[in-house]
């Protein structure tokens, strides 16, 4: 097959792209927050002593884990406002689905890390004093982050991945933008092959990052 | 007889339907070096983290310095709020088999843990605190490696420098030498032979009975669910008077020459 890969098309229109890269980063940064800091208060949740904590913690793990997000963004953004007055925009949508959905998932890691640590560093906390709470913070989640930093990674990394899902409403990010440039200059074989690219020249470096980050770590202890 | 430091009355224990034991009363007075000996599962790790409610006990009193801990009910049961539970703490330390330092943290960072945290001391008087104590156990030097780098006999005797920089009114030791190399042994048992002859409060469970002899100047051996027989080192290592005492110390003579 003789096909003239003609790029020029696609750079053309880098602002175009620009712009949703833009999007994308913004709904990365959102998510990646919100989903890693609910997913460890839905981590505590499911350790509470209140038994209602217990069961809501765990009923929100199984319900966003075995929901896919596609749904859940489709159905915030032309479900919820049909049951509540309030207005989604598609950023917000988009917010929710992937944030649920990665905080029941970085729950189920955390989750793992703080079992993982071996009962006498509680009770060596517990035995000068120190509350639950204290030894939470100061003994186990410290040890249990370090343990869990290549699951929390690819967490990451699939919530980046994850933000093109918002292109199915219309949020402006890196994929909704190929398409249009593709669908106004008949190109879609180069801008999707750009669009892959810029994903992978984003998410590569970061992931070495974090290798680096966990060798460092492992040293110390 | 001094006001005892510790007074345990009426204590009871058992896991589901595992009595471990039913009626253990302690005095302990000030400076008094109480070594537990015992059989494997005679209670004798249950009775200590009673002492400092690592394990909550079904019935029983203790008092501190003369203070009753946790609510009795009349039941018998007492309740132990959270916050009783850590003012008891803070007066008790402990020192475990396995050490459990925190890999996370250096040496010094280790012993100013509790100071800063449960006491809330800033973290520069906390340091020149933690520096004291490993002075103490001769381990100054070490103060910001990390435990991963130490010995055994060095993290225990940096998990007994974070135990004395809370300043407790008694110690407790869980068998601190029993997951030790045999040639490390010896610097641990120094340091708790130094601590005992400043006149430290101490309960020292253990499988070292010639160290026991040496330094405790009481002698509590655990049987049937309770303190089987309590005296001082010559009267129950050497001439114990009841029958499971003079069996266990049989045994443990076995292969000595
Ligand atoms: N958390 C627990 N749950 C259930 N049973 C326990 C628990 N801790 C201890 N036991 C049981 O209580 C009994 C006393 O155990 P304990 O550890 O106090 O014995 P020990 O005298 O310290 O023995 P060792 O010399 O082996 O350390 C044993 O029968 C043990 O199986
Ligand atoms: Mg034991």
């Amino acid at each position: 097959m003789n096909y003239n890969w003609d790029f020029a098309s696609v750079f053309d229109n880098w602002w175009a792209l620009a712009v949703g890269l833009q999007g994308t980063l913004r709904l990365f940064a959102v998510c990646l927050i919100l989903g890693m800091s609910l997913g460890l208060l839905v981590a505590l949740g499911r350790r509470a002593h209140a038994k209602p904590v217990r069961w809501a913690s765990t009923g929100f793990v199984e319900f966003f884990r075995n929901t896919p997000v596609l749904v859940q963004i489709l159905w915030f953004y032309y479900a919820l406002p049909i049951l509540a007055p309030v207005e989604i925009s598609p950023f917000m949508a988009a917010i929710l689905g992937i944030s649920l959905n990665s905080a029941a998932y970085s729950a189920e890691i955390f989750r793992g890390g703080i079992q993982s640590i071996e009962p006498g560093q509680w009770e060596a906390a517990r035995a000068i004093g120190m509350s639950g709470l204290q030894t939470m913070r100061r003994v186990v989640l410290p040890q249990a982050v370090r343990r869990i930093i290549p699951s929390l990674t690819n967490r990451g990394v699939e919530i980046f991945k994850m933000t093109t899902l918002a292109s199915v409403v219309a949020y402006v990010e890196l994929l909704q933008q190929g398409k249009l440039v593709a669908s106004l200059n008949f190109n879609p074989l180069e801008v999707y092959t750009v669009v892959a690219a810029l994903f992978l020249i984003i998410l590569y470096p970061i992931v070495r990052a974090t290798y680096g980050l966990e060798r460092r770590l492992a040293r110390s202890d | 007889m001094p006001d005892p430091i510790l007074r345990l009355s009426g204590l009871a224990k058992s896991f589901d339907t595992n009595t471990v034991f039913e009626d253990v009363d302690l005095d302990v007075a000030p400076g008094d070096r109480i070594a537990i000996l015992g059989a494997s599962g005679s209670g004798k790790s249950t009775l200590l983290r009673c002492v400092n409610l690592l394990e909550i006990p079904d019935a029983g009193r203790i008092e501190l310095n003369g203070d009753v801990v946790g609510n009795p009910e009349k039941s018998g049961r007492a309740r132990y709020p959270e916050r009783e539970l850590r003012e008891l703490r803070k007066r008790v330390g402990m020192v475990f088999q396995q050490f459990n330092l925190f890999p996370h943290m250096t040496v010094a960072g280790n012993v100013a843990e509790g100071l800063v945290t449960v006491l809330g001391q800033s973290s520069g008087p906390a340091r020149e605190r933690a520096l004291a104590e490993l002075d103490r156990v001769g381990l100054r030097d070490k103060a910001d490696t990390y435990p991963s780098r130490l010995s055994g006999g060095q993290k225990q005797r940096v998990a007994i420098a974070r135990a004395l920089a809370m300043d407790p009114e008694i110690m407790l030791f869980d068998e601190p030498t029993s997951a030790l190399d045999p040639a490390l042994v010896g610097e641990v048992l120094g340091v708790i032979e130094q601590l005992a002859n400043e006149g430290r409060t101490m309960l020292l469970v253990t499988h070292e009975i010639g160290f026991a002899y040496h330094v405790a100047n009481r002698i509590a051996f655990i049987a049937e669910g309770g303190i089987y027989e309590i005296g001082t080192p010559d009267e129950v290592l050497k001439n114990p008077r009841r029958e499971k005492t003079q069996k266990f110390l049989a045994e443990h003579r076995r292969f000595q020459f």
